[in-house]
């Protein structure tokens, strides 16, 4: 048949250079991004004498030994463990308060809820180093500085806000039917929010939490501020090393690849809501 | 969506007062109690007015530093947002290869900000960064701990870096609702892709990117972190910015009521212009609820 | 303006078709006559679609080809077609005005600002647009906005064709009426040919001079509206077409005879001795109950919707839907059935045949 006659075309003839362009744009990108994160790595698995008497774009000794140094030396490793904790507990609290409250901005209008909708989000601007002291007096007085709890709840004040924001875009896209039924059906208030509402979120929660965590994991003013030892962060003991012991670069390099992982790790069960997530919801 | 006027609504509402007002409000009103008193040493306080407002205002360490951060904010938003809606539009549609994309592209928004800092001064140095190293091997003069040109350029490279993945996820976002017999009437409307691009995709992508210019103009004029890690606001004050500054003052000089005064003008300074983005973000949100 | 003619056309969106079924839209031959109004009918996923972006050149097709009048459009790309389309939800260019986006078409092809104006004016009057002209589109009714764009496709006066794809899907029911007439003034005024997509049988009968009723990626029967209802082509069309569809009963037949459980039903034509799955059709119009002829049935129910009554009975464990006049009386000792033999059609392997016809004074009834 006439198949042939023409050289296939699709739509549009000039689709093809554009997809070309459009490769070489993300490429370049991608290099763009990857190249410095590469340099750390291959870093980390140098030794410190290697690193400042050759440069090389691979390691000439391979070497585990920076990541042994963090890996057996609790001064080094309890970084990780307590950042975890307060990580986690912020991300707890965050949506424990966030949930119920971002139900009420999506379903309810009350008496100020524009106001508190844009004060909350002003907490979302407020500049950590504008609270960094005043968080210091504040958590010392009430001798829970130096506590994990202390980061957690600090860090809730731009984490709080965050949720709320982000859960109201999901819930706004649940139809109120939903609820009407459920209470129609004579499911109270507590039941339906747990049993059918929070199921129906799921996804929404995820990538609240995810974000929750990804804040809290990155921040280091507040974090460094509020503790000096029993919950001191890994980003913090990462710039006390650096400064006290003469630059080693390649147990830098180790633990900033070490505070990276567990970043890439979650990024890839959210990787088809993140976009979402960043939209806070709204897309 | 028509929402129903509830006041037991407050109930829900109640535990996130509580706990924003424990770690926003009292700090705050240690904050305003300060600005408006000196200290000597140990405790003692008087009562000075506004005299650390009026001070800071005259002095012009206030203006260089918001000066720079202004300039700072407004570079990179005006680098940020373009490159992230090109690299959206690159993104491949769908299959293994958009997944890929996503993964890599937000890997520096994981990166503590630290760290960010940390890469990018060893990137930069002439002696072991691949970047320095390779800008020295070319004959290009470059020390970014030297030079304040060089420190800005490399801040700002690290910003866009860290940062031009945010955009372009939102921006990628907004592209993929866009419902596919939009790209087939224009093609039958024989729209060229610049017209696509005008018509169609840019006003479908308007609320991703007020978001996208919200939440970039706010942290960048927060940042501190990673400046900090990289020049020490240095050289010199080059990129001292405004967190920077207020740092330095509480926690460095321990000079509490400048510091509080300032904390409070900084703060104002981003609610005002957040405010002006807050309310045309709402109204473009009424506007398309309204269709 | 061109009639369109598709050759042989198959389309997979496998990269590697290989039986039929991996096929979305199977063979084709048709010629759509220029300035006629078509409709394209048939359930969700039965390849309509397919062919209609074949048509505008939104796909190419894995084979054969697609000509307006005698120029090979195959792997044209849409604009090239100079078709125009009107889609499921409504596509404007929120930021422009009416008028901009009426203007649009002509822009983009260069043509004179005098030129496009005056056509801009003249398309708005045409579609009931003229008051809206200065409006931003974004804010529009979505009835409104299904009118620009049919008028962005109507203002380029060398549109081969228009194709809707199911356009009145969003548009609230009391306004599908309105906007149905005025396509057909429309296309009775201007003669564009008119190629329309849906799945509603009734906007397919009062829109169409022709139905083309497709079924699993294949065209089943091109007719008109009385053709779909008198002599459906296939089985799929008897039950799509009617509310409710053709009855159908499983028989033997000999000549011009059927056989069902015993009983010989009288029919005009003679289909000589056929083989492999007959079935009898008839539609419920074409049913009578009555008290001592024909079938025997059993009544289930009985739905009385005004101008209509249906009647649901079981004949040999197969439903039967009749329909009759609101004036008929039901009464409780009716429980035969008669067929109205000029209206049955005997199907094999769910095709229709075509019988001989037989001299009617010698066999059945008037």
């Amino acid at each position: 048949m006439s198949k042939n006659r023409h050289p296939t075309k699709k739509s549009g003839s000039t689709s093809i250079p554009r997809a070309r362009i459009g490769a070489l744009v993300i490429t370049l990108y991608l290099v763009f991004l990857l190249v410095p994160i590469y340099w750390l790595i291959i870093m980390s698995f140098k030794s410190n004498s290697e690193i400042l008497s050759t440069f090389t774009l691979f390691p000439d000794n391979f070497t585990l030994k920076n990541y042994s140094t963090i890996l057996t030396d609790p001064s080094w490793y309890m970084g990780y463990v307590n950042s975890f904790i307060y990580v986690s507990l912020n991300t707890v609290i965050s949506l424990l308060v966030a949930l119920p409250a971002a139900y009420a901005f999506s379903r309810y209008r009350f008496f100020g809820d524009n106001h508190l909708f844009f004060w909350l989000l002003t907490n979302r601007m407020a500049p950590p180093a504008v609270f960094a002291l005043p968080f210091f007096q504040l958590y010392s007085s009430v001798s829970l500085f130096d506590t994990h709890i202390a980061v957690a709840l600090a860090h809730c004040l731009f984490n709080v806000p965050l949720a709320v924001w982000i859960l109201e875009g999901f819930m706004r896209g649940v139809p109120r039917e939903i609820d009407e039924t459920a209470f129609i059906d004579g499911y109270g208030f507590t039941r339906f929010f747990t049993k059918i509402f929070i199921p129906m979120i799921a996804p929404g929660i995820g990538v609240t939490a995810f974000f929750c965590f990804m804040f809290s994991w990155v921040e280091l003013l507040l974090s460094r501020t509020l503790t000096s030892v029993d919950a001191k962060p890994i980003t913090a003991i990462m710039t006390r090393t650096v400064s006290a012991s003469g630059l080693d670069w390649g147990v830098l390099a180790a633990a900033g690849v070490l505070t990276i992982i567990p970043g890439a790790i979650v990024i890839y069960f959210v990787r088809n809501h993140i976009a979402k997530g960043f939209a806070l919801g709204r897309v | 969506m028509e929402k129903t006027v509830n006041q037991r609504a407050w109930l829900l509402v109640l535990p996130v007062l509580v706990l924003v007002a424990f770690s926003s409000i009292i700090p705050m009103m240690t904050v305003v109690n300060y600005s408006f008193q000196d200290s000597f040493g140990e405790n003692i306080f008087f009562w000075v007015g506004l005299e650390w407002y009026q001070e800071l205002l005259r002095s012009e360490r206030l203006w260089d530093a918001l000066g720079r951060q202004l300039l700072f904010s407004f570079i990179i938003l005006m680098i940020e947002i373009p490159l992230g809606i090109l690299v959206a539009l690159s993104m491949p549609k769908k299959g293994i290869s958009a997944s890929i994309c996503l993964v890599l592209m937000s890997l520096p928004l994981l990166i503590p900000y630290n760290v960010v800092g940390t890469i990018w001064q060893v990137f930069g140095r002439a002696d072991i960064g691949l970047l320095g190293r390779t800008l020295s091997d070319l004959g290009i003069s470059y020390n970014y701990s030297q030079n304040a040109f060089d420190a800005w350029v490399t801040v700002i490279i690290m910003d866009v870096w860290h940062w031009t993945s945010l955009v372009a996820l939102l921006a990628y976002a907004g592209l993929r609702s866009i419902p596919k017999p939009y790209y087939q009437a224009a093609m039958i409307d024989q729209a060229s892709r610049w017209n696509v691009f005008r018509y169609i995709e840019l006003p479908k992508m308007r609320g991703v990117l007020m978001i996208a210019i919200l939440l970039r103009f706010m942290d960048s004029f927060m940042i501190y972190t990673e400046p900090f890690v990289l020049t020490g606001g240095g050289p010199g004050n080059a990129t001292t910015f405004l967190s920077i500054d207020l740092v330095k003052m509480a926690l460095g000089q321990f000079d509490l009521g400048p510091a509080a005064a300032f904390s409070l003008m900084y703060f104002l300074v981003i609610l005002l212009i957040s405010y002006v983005f807050y309310t045309v973000m709402i109204t473009i949100d009424k506007d398309e609820a309204k269709q | 303006m061109a009639s369109i003619t598709l050759e042989n056309l198959a389309h997979s969106y496998l990269p590697d078709p290989g039986g039929d079924h991996d096929f979305a839209l199977k063979e084709i031959n048709h010629i759509w006559e220029d300035g006629r109004a078509y409709a394209l009918l048939g359930p969700s996923g039965c390849g309509k679609t397919t062919l209609l972006n074949i048509i505008s050149g939104l796909l190419t097709p894995t084979s054969g080809r697609v000509l307006f009048g005698d120029k090979d459009v195959t792997v044209s790309s849409t604009a090239e077609r100079n078709i125009a389309q009107v889609f499921q939800f409504p596509v404007v260019y929120d930021t422009m005005t009416v008028r901009q986006n009426l203007a649009f078409p002509l822009r983009n092809r260069g043509m004179e600002a005098d030129y496009v104006s005056e056509r801009v004016e003249q398309i708005a009057q045409m579609i009931g647009l003229e008051a809206d002209l200065h409006k931003k589109a974004r804010g529009l009714t979505s009835d409104l906005k299904q009118k620009i764009s049919l008028g962005r496709g109507m203002v380029r006066d060398d549109v081969n064709a228009i194709l809707f794809d199911e356009p009145l899907t969003v548009i609230d029911p009391h306004l599908k009426w309105e906007l149905r007439t005025q396509l057909k003034s429309l296309h009775r005024e201007f003669g564009h040919t008119m190629i329309y997509v849906t799945h509603d049988q009734t906007e397919a009968l009062t829109f169409a001079e022709k139905v083309v009723v497709m079924h699993e990626g294949r065209v089943v029967q091109i007719g008109t509206p009385k053709e779909l209802f008198e002599t459906p082509a296939h089985v799929f069309v008897g039950y799509f077409i009617g509310s409710p569809g053709m009855n159908f009963v499983p028989v033997s037949v000999t000549g011009n005879k059927a056989h069902i459980n015993g009983n010989t039903i009288d029919l005009h034509h003679d289909y000589g001795n056929p083989q492999g799955d007959i079935l009898l059709g008839i539609r419920p119009e074409f049913v009578r109950l009555s008290k001592s002829d024909g079938l025997p049935v059993q009544i289930n129910r009985v739905q009385d919707v005004g101008r209509h009554k249906f009647i649901n009975a079981t004949l040999f464990d197969i439903e039967i839907n009749i329909s009759a006049n609101e004036g008929f009386e039901i009464e409780s000792d009716m429980i035969k059935i008669e067929f109205d033999p000029a209206n049955i059609g005997i199907f094999r392997d769910n095709w229709r045949m075509n019988g001989k016809a037989i001299d009617q004074s010698n066999g059945g009834t008037v």
